[in-house]
This record gives structure tokens, sequence and C-alpha cells, in this order.
């Protein structure tokens, strides 16, 4: 015989929910605690530091730490804080993620809409360039920023990034523009149009979705990056995670915890930013191509 | 001249030769039918009309130009996608005027366009509307407006009916085809819907396999079917086949069939006769259709050609205004069409009228109609 089938009572569900959100709760303090950490400390003093906890709120709001590590830091001999490090990396991410998008909205574009003998070997190709790590290109990449005559420039940081993404920027594209139907193309090749145009004015109106996603991925890959920093740029050059390095191995002096702490929330912030005004196109965009709207 | 010549046209992928010489000629404000199973070559050939996919040999002209090497663009069609293919980005409006922006029209004229295009469709409420907030019959009208504001030589249809429920589809097609007797336009239509083909078509061409089975005008592809393909694909429910061995008789030849352990003889119609005479001792495939078997005569005269058996029913079937009944002659099953109020209960007799003026015969190894 079945057993009669049991509901759920009212008081069960208000068990579980609160089961639920205490856990939630839990976990979202967890892992909000370092930043809490990082963001007391840099408001604290040096004397409050070495006085109080490391989890203590600062008895008084100083936002000194934050101007220091802004405009006055020392990285070995250089004093002018993460100010021009900072610039650095605006001036390379910026135009890097716009390129690497562009060219990977175009390239997803052509690998779709217009196949041709051997497209999809093309494609394989670029997939493999997902998984090459940067270390092996860092050899290859120097010698060829040598030749181009961009070594140790913004230009070159630039051509380093766009190269390195093609390849997720154009799988981004690609898997986006495969759920597009391939009629759509023929009727504008009908009404007229030529690549360009259905480019332009079909396909590129309809990618929102995927450019919030590849903007965001590339933003944080690019801005996040170090070794490529580190490697192709040097001294006054060099991005801001490359210099928040080199401010906190700083070893002489006092250890200044609340520098540190201001300056690797700077570091943090542009991508912060990002996440928070895009972040739910994020979302949206991700699941785009699975669930057809 | 016709609007459109499609001579000795092959498409080949590589080794596969998927369209084996194709011969069409559409005259001017004609309603073409290509149809066929999926895979026939009915899309590829449609595809390479407009231009969208490239011509192996042969030539395709419309309105006397030959337009191999021309682009889409430039060949004067309009489409119409099973999938509508509506710009999601643009309204209704704009969809409609898109090839006329791309085509540099000025602007008033434009509009005009759109307003007369709207009018004819009863789609003016809609113009400001996108494509997402339509139905599929509206995005499917929206669709035709496209094809319509470039007011071309030849419209092509490439089975633009197939995404729509039952129902929808009944109405849309009666649309098309009313829209076709306004503009007296040529059309070429694909479709794998035998029903859309026959209601629709002034000339249907039945394809199979990358051939052209038969041309000819819907009644004539339903009566006359060049060969058994064309037989069973077209019709529903579908003609009935049966192989018998043919007989002559005093002077007329026959079919041989048995019905349970009774065997008769059901002579070939006048037509026929000649044609059967040479394979008396042979095999034959018979087609009749399920509508020549039937509870009465078809005449309420007498009907030379009309003869009465009896039959055990196996399966019956009610449609509504017909029921099928299946009985077994030479072991095959046979689908006749009787009136409801006659239809029997499975397992009874009933006396059959089989109107044999309509009988096709075809050769079992060719396939190909014999008379």
């Amino acid at each position: 015989m079945a057993e009669p089938y049991r509901t759920q009572t009212a008081g069960s569900q208000l068990i579980g929910r609160t089961v639920i959100y205490t856990l939630l709760i839990l976990f979202a303090l967890y892992y909000l605690m370092p930043l809490f950490v990082m963001v007391t400390t840099s408001l604290k003093t040096l004397d409050d530091i070495r006085g109080g906890n490391l989890v203590a709120l600062p008895r008084e709001i100083s936002f000194d730490a934050w101007a220091k590590a802004w405009g006055a830091a020392c990285t070995g001999v250089f004093c002018g804080g993460l100010k021009g490090n900072f610039m650095n990396s605006v001036n390379f991410v910026v135009p890097a993620v716009i390129i690497s998008t562009l060219v990977g909205a175009f390239n997803g574009y052509v690998l779709t809409m217009w196949r041709f003998k051997g497209s999809d070997v093309l494609f394989t190709g670029l997939l493999i360039g997902c998984f090459i790590p940067f270390q092996v290109v860092l050899l290859p990449m120097a010698q060829t920023l040598g030749w181009l005559g961009i070594a140790n420039s913004i230009p070159g940081l630039i051509f380093v990034h766009v190269v390195y993404g093609l390849a997720f920027t154009t799988l981004f594209f690609r898997n986006f523009y495969v759920t597009v139907p391939a009629e759509l193309t023929k009727a504008a090749r009908i009404d007229g149009a030529g690549f360009f145009t259905i480019f332009w004015r079909i396909i590129l109106p309809l990618s929102p979705p995927i450019i919030v996603v590849c903007v965001i991925w590339q933003f944080t890959q690019i801005w996040n990056d170090f070794l490529f920093g580190v490697v192709f740029s040097s001294g006054q050059r060099q991005p801001i995670t490359v210099a928040l390095n080199n401010l906190v191995n700083t070893s002489t002096g006092v250890k200044e915890y609340n520098v540190d702490m201001a300056g690797a929330i700077i570091a943090a912030l542009p991508t912060l930013f990002v996440y928070v005004v895009a972040g739910k196109y994020f979302l949206r965009g991700l699941t785009a191509g699975a669930v057809k709207g | 001249m016709g609007s459109l010549s499609i001579r000795n046209v092959v498409k080949r992928f590589g080794p596969v030769q998927v369209l084996k010489g194709i011969n069409i000629e559409a005259q001017d404000g004609e309603f073409l039918i290509l149809v066929g199973p999926s895979g026939c070559g009915k899309s590829t050939l449609l595809n390479m009309i407009a231009g969208l996919d490239t011509i192996t040999s042969g030539e395709i002209a419309i309105g006397g130009r030959i337009v191999n090497d021309l682009s889409p663009k430039d060949r004067d069609i309009a489409m119409v996608f099973q999938s509508y293919a509506l710009y999601p980005n643009m309204s209704v409006r704009n969809n409609i005027s898109f090839g006329l922006k791309i085509r540099k029209v000025p602007k008033e004229k434009q509009d005009e366009i759109v307003a007369g295009v709207a009018k004819t469709l009863q789609m003016e409420p809609l113009l400001e509307r996108m494509p997402s907030q339509l139905s599929g019959g509206q995005r499917q009208r929206v669709a035709m407006g496209r094809a319509l504001a470039r007011n071309p030589m030849l419209f092509l249809f490439d089975e633009p009916l197939s995404n729509l429920d039952a129902k929808l589809r009944v109405e849309m097609r009666t649309e098309i085809k009313l829209l076709h007797e306004r503009l007296k336009a040529t059309i070429v239509y694909v479709t794998h819907d035998q029903i859309e083909a026959m209601t629709l078509g002034d000339r249907i061409a039945v394809m199979k396999d990358g051939e052209v089975r038969q041309l000819a005008s819907p009644q004539e592809v339903y009566d006359n079917p060049a060969d058994l393909f064309v037989a069973s694909f077209i019709g529903s429910p579908s003609m009935n086949f049966i192989r018998c061995p043919v007989v002559a008789e005093n002077g007329t030849v026959g079919v041989q069939l048995h019905e349970g352990a009774e065997t008769f003889v059901m002579p070939a119609p006048g037509a026929g006769q000649e044609a059967l005479r040479g394979w008396a001792g042979k095999d034959v495939i018979v087609g009749i259709r399920p509508e020549q078997i039937t509870d009465r005569s078809p005449w309420s005269g007498e009907n030379p050609h009309v003869v009465s058996r009896s039959a055990k029913i196996e399966v019956v079937q009610p449609t509504g205004p017909d029921t099928l009944v299946l009985i077994h002659l030479n072991g095959t099953p046979v689908t006749c069409r009787v009136h409801p109020e006659a239809a029997p209960h499975p397992g009874e007799s009933m006396s059959l009228m089989f109107d044999l003026s309509k009988l096709v015969f075809f050769d079992p190894q060719s396939e190909k109609r014999i008379s």
C-alpha cells in the first residue's frame, strides 16, 4: 500500500527557511570578513593598528592612509603613490577591453554567419588558445613586441592582452551567435544589406547581453593581470597590480598596513565597480545562450 | 518567356549530388509549389533561386535575365522564411522599410509603401510594435509585408506556415492564396505539406532525391501521378497500393484480387486496357484512392466502372465527415472512405463500391506508371 501523501506544514516550512537564511547569512559574513578587515585597517592610524586587534573598529577614522597610498607611498626610490600606475592600468585596460570585445564580436559573426572552408578548424584552433597558459607565450611575445617596436609601452600591453583575450571573446560571441537564426542574415542579404551593414545594423544590436559578459570578463582578466604586467613593463609604466605588489613588499622602514590595505582596495575598486554596474546583465548574458528568449 | 526559368540546374556538395538537373519554367503570375520530403533538395533549390546558395551547373533566369552570378539583392526577389527572420531590434515599421532604406528609397516614398503594405495586410495597428510583442501569425504577416514592400519580380516562400499551429495555418493559407490572386505575383513556395501544395499551387513540382518527379497542376498530380512516389506522397490518407497479377479474360484485361478465400477480377478502365495487355501473367501494383472505395456509388446513375464487393472490416477510424475503414486485399491493408452512418463495427462485413475508372497501375520494379 502506498503511504498517504505528506504535505509540508506551515511550521516545518518556517524552520526550513530559518535554517537556510541563517546559513546564508553566516556564509555571507564569513566571505565579507576579509573585506571588513581591509576597510577598517585602511581607516586606522598606525598606532591604532599596533594597539588594537585585527577586527576591532578604528578608534578614529583617518583617510591619511588612502591619501598616502594614492599619492605619496614609496615603492623603491619613487614616492608618488599608486596614482600613476592606476592611470597606466586604465590607459591600457580600456582600449584592450574595447578592441578585444569588438574583434571577438566580429570573429564570432564571421565564424557563424559566413562560414567558409576551414572555419570550424580555425575556431578549434582559437579554442586551443583558451587553454594555453600565460607563461608559455611570454618569450615569443617578448620577441614579437621587440620586432613591433612596442616593448615596454602601453600599446605593447594593449597588444598582448588583445591577442591573449581574442580566444575567449571569440568563443563568447561565436557561441552566442550560433543561437541567432541564420535566416536573419539571409533575409538581410536579400534586403540588400552587405557584410558590414548586417554586422552593424542587425547582429551587433542583438549582442548587448554577450557584450556585457565579454566586457566584465575581459576587464577583470586584464585589470587583475600581474604576469604580463610585470614582464612586459617596467618602472613608471607598470600597471597597478605590479605597483601594489612592489608597495606591499617594500621592506624598508615601518610596515604600514593601513597604506597597504588602502592600496589593495584602490586596485580592486574598478573591477568591483564593473561588477556592480553590469552584474545583472552578466547573469542574463551567461544564460542567454541556454534559454532562448 | 517565363518569369522564372530553371534550366538543368545541378547542385553538388563535394561528391554528393543534391540536385540532379532540375528543369522548371514558371509563367508570369504563377503560383509554383516545390513539395517533397525532407532532404529532397527543395529548400536548396529555393536558396539557389534566391542566390543564397551557389549553382554548381545549369542556369537560373528571373524575368529573362540570367542571375547565376548576381548577388541576392540584385535578383529582384523577396523571400519569406520559416522562422520569419524579423530583425528583433527593429519595430515592425523598420522591419518593413529596412530593405527600402538600404536601397536609398526616399523617406516619403518609404512611408507611402509601408502604409500601403500595412493596409494590404491589415496590420496598421502593429506598425510601432517590436517583433517580440507579436503572435506567430502576426510575425508571419510582417514577414510577408517585408517581402511585399519591395514589390519584386519573384516571391520566394520557404515553408512559411510550418511554425504556426494547425488552425492558424489554415487561415494563413487562405490569406496567402487571396494575396496571390490580388497581386498576380509570381510565387515559388516550398513546403513539405502536401495539403498546402494542393490548396495553394497553380502547379506543383513534386521532388524526391534531387529530382522533379512530376510537374503538373494539383488535380493532375492527384489523379495522374507519374510514379509510385508521387502517388503515395500526394493525398491523405494516402493512396492504396495492391500488388496483383494481371489476367486476360474474354478479351478484357484486369487484375486479380483476393479478399479472404474469395478471388475475383477487376477489369482495368478503358484507357488502361491497351497498356496492361502486355503485362498479362505478370504482377503490377494497382493504386486506388480511399475515396474510390465507398459505401455507395459516387454517381447516382449506373456507372459501368463501379463494381460492388463485400469485404470484412478490420479497423474503423471516424474522422468526422468520413469514416475510414480498413479491409485486406491480397494480404495488403486497404483504406476505404465511407459515410459515417454506413460504417459497420470492426469484424463485420460490408458491401463496398469500387470505382475502377481512376485505377492507376505501376511497374513493381521501376515504380513508374504503366497506365
